[in-house]
């Protein structure tokens, strides 16, 4: 167990590590491609002409005068060594300190990447937590009643519905919410986000209504996926021998039925966890959370090339660590899996 | 009552006592039982008016092809239909009660302790998640009040009895980590755990390999004969039928067209049915043997039933019956000589000659 754990965890830098080559690829060398020197996204002003002097000391500062090979490494070795950033020479010129992490540092923001991510990485995880709590315990119980009774008033009437909740893009629901929630009914105030720690339940307020929106299409989703697992399971043999066994139907829906039905959304649900890290952009925009969705369609707008990279990065080691703590679930969940 | 349960376990008691009479006598009465699926293409007559009986400490075998509804009669005895699509009808009688109309809370409380089942496919009909001896100690708990521990040890010797060498290291096994003849022995060990007066076997040895199948089946007598249970074995090897059973049912689109002692089955067959069976079956006793003789055509679809006889379509003699008999009137079921009886409108003698001339010699 402890062995394959570990194997994942092998894997799982590696995937990491051909992540940083890719984006390192697509964001310092595409611009290139175009003929263009990346430096202009990186200090955030209109950089000297090319073929001066002080170009070529920018060039040299960012490492993009070496070799392609020793490029890659020498940003990748600038996360690990606290170094100064320049946007230019001269006394108009910012300077600016990079911590351990770092980064980079965005000269449009005036702030380091790692300091701007850790700012916008609680509220993204508060987000996708909350939101997928509320998925998870909506989508199975629908899923599982509607499962269990295929064909059944609430069956028919709950996969309309999950249909129609699936059909409904969040930048729908969200205004929608908003609108009923907040402004007609008055059911919760017009609050701003704050941190959990510094006022938990203006915190909760804040983030009701971005949980349901979000987790509304997510709920749909999983009520299918549960529902049609269920029906799935409850038609196999061991169910049958369950049966035969004189278990009560509770003992061998619970015990036997649920425990196979709900392992693939094991999976499914570890997989969509990660990715929502960083890709709540609509949810973020429009109930206007300051995570990284919004931390990086920011810096999309803005050409912040530091920022983006940063959030890139993150994004992918979230996602790598969701799979490796399910597969590790899964190990759990399913003896077959332990042996091979 | 678990220390009563305990002794049968512990000695080979026979336990004459609990068996009731039913109306006919029988330990186990199946009369006249149909299981009709509606489906969006119409009713399916997967069983349609199936009688036979059973006594304590006897097997009774039930032969036929792939969709003639044997499965689906011994699920129905077991009342594992109930909440499904099916709509059962006639009467089981089993041990002075009747099953058919008990509600799903009474047939929970037999299943597993007086009537239990072996499946076709152990693989998986074992849960994949659990192990081999906590799927087998679920079984003894649901009857039973007594502690893990207790149920554990049961467990443990059970899986000796069956003959899985080491058991309480192979009690922490996952059924993955079984080979099939061993799952098939756990499946065996599962079902008499509570030692169950009526064992129906569905194809207990079809997924393994010829020298485990006499095994299995060796033990499934010797453990039947040692708690006198009465015992079902629904099969299509007509092999597995001569070594084991004692009565036959054959069994043909649903319904029973021959029944007997086994020995009248394989001597004295009536029905054409049953002949192409026997033509059908590899025999090892013959030094030169011709091609196995197929029975031409398909099982009857059981939306559309053939009119008539059932086995019409595929019968080689309707042609002795005059008046075109075999296609517009169903035949009954009729006793051809002492507990033998024939679903066939050709009149006893004739049948018997057709043997006797034209079967056995190419058998």
């Amino acid at each position: 167990m402890i062995r394959f754990i570990i194997r994942r965890l092998l894997g799982a830098v590696v995937v990491v590590w051909i992540v940083s080559i890719v984006t390192f690829a697509i964001f310092q060398l595409a611009p290139r491609l175009s003929g263009q020197s990346p430096i202009y996204y990186y200090i955030a002003k209109q950089p000297p002409p090319p073929g001066s002097v002080q170009f070529k000391e920018l060039e040299h500062a960012f490492g993009f005068d070496r070799p392609l090979f020793n490029q890659y490494w020498h940003w990748l070795s600038q996360i690990f060594h606290p170094h100064t950033i320049r946007n230019g020479a001269g006394t108009t010129a910012e300077a600016a300190s990079c911590h351990v992490p770092c980064f980079g540092y965005s000269f449009k923001l005036h702030t380091e990447v790692s300091t701007l991510i850790w700012q916008a990485l609680p509220v993204s995880i508060g987000l996708a937590v909350g939101a997928s709590i509320l998925w998870l315990v909506g989508g199975l119980i629908v899923g599982t009643i509607s499962g269990l009774r295929p064909g059944s008033i609430f069956d028919r009437v709950g996969m309309v519905g999950t249909l129609a909740a699936v059909s409904v893009p969040i930048f729908f629901t969200g205004p929608i919410l908003l609108l009923l929630v907040v402004y007609n009914w008055k059911w919760l105030p017009n609050v701003s986000y704050a941190s959990i720690t510094a006022d938990p339940l203006q915190w909760l307020k804040s983030m009701i209504l971005p949980w349901i929106a979000l987790a509304f299409a997510f709920a749909a989703l999983y009520a299918r996926l549960t529902r049609a697992n269920i029906i799935e399971t409850m038609g196999e043999d061991y169910i049958r021998t369950a049966r035969a066994k004189g278990l009560s139907r509770r003992k061998v829906v619970i015990k036997h039925g649920l425990r196979s039905a709900l392992t693939p959304i094991v999976t499914i649900f570890g997989i969509d966890l990660g990715t929502l890290i960083g890709t709540t952009v609509i949810t973020e925009t429009v109930f206007d959370l300051k995570g990284l969705g919004w931390l990086s369609i920011n810096a999309i707008r803005q050409q912040d090339l530091p920022v983006i990279m940063g959030v890139t990065i993150l994004a992918a080691v979230a996602l790598v660590l969701a799979n490796v703590i399910v597969d590790a679930l899964y190990a759990v969940i399913d003896p077959r899996v332990r042996l091979s | 009552m678990s220390d009563q349960k305990e002794a049968t376990l512990g000695t080979p008691a026979v336990d004459f006592e609990t068996e009731r009479p039913t109306e006919s006598g029988a330990f186990l009465s199946v009369r006249d039982l149909r299981v009709h699926f509606k489906t969006d293409d119409g009713v399916v007559k997967a069983v349609d008016g199936i009688s036979f009986e059973v006594a304590r400490g006897r097997i009774l075998g039930i032969v036929g092809e792939s969709g003639s509804g044997k499965s689906v009669t011994s699920q129905a005895i077991l009342g594992l239909h109930k909440g499904s699509n099916a709509q059962v009808s006639g009467e089981i009688w089993f041990d002075g009660r009747e099953l058919v109309a008990a509600s799903e809370a009474d047939m929970r409380k037999l299943r597993g302790s007086e009537m239990a089942m072996i499946f076709q496919d152990p693989l998986s009909s074992l849960h994949p998640f659990y192990k081999v001896g906590s799927q087998i100690a679920e079984a003894y708990l649901v009857h039973n009040h007594v502690s893990r521990r207790e149920a554990r040890r049961v467990s443990v010797e059970m899986l000796d009895r069956v003959g899985i060498p080491n058991p309480d290291s192979r009690y922490d096994d996952f059924p993955h980590q079984f080979s099939g003849g061993m799952r098939q022995r756990a499946m065996i060990a599962m079902a008499l755990v509570c030692s169950p007066k009526l064992l129906i076997a569905d194809e207990p040895t079809t997924a393994l390999d010829v020298t485990v199948q006499a095994q299995i089946l060796e033990l499934m007598k010797g453990l039947a004969k040692e708690f006198n249970s009465a015992i079902i074995l629904i099969t299509h090897d007509l092999g597995v039928v001569a070594e084991t059973c004692e009565d036959v049912v054959v069994m043909y689109g649903g319904q029973c067209v021959e029944k007997g002692p086994v020995d009248d089955l394989f001597y004295r067959p009536e029905m054409a049915y049953t002949w192409g069976l026997l033509g059908s079956m590899p025999r090892l006793d013959r030094t030169r043997q011709a091609r196995l003789t197929p029975i031409p055509g398909t099982p009857p679809s059981l939306i559309q039933v053939p009119r008539g006889c059932v086995f019409n379509p595929r019968c080689r003699f309707t042609e002795r019956v005059p008046g075109n008999r075999c296609v517009t009137e169903h035949p009954d079921l009729l006793v051809t000589a002492a507990g033998h009886e024939v679903r066939c409108h050709i009149p006893g003698p004739e049948r018997r000659q057709i043997f006797t001339d034209e079967i056995l010699p190419t058998l």
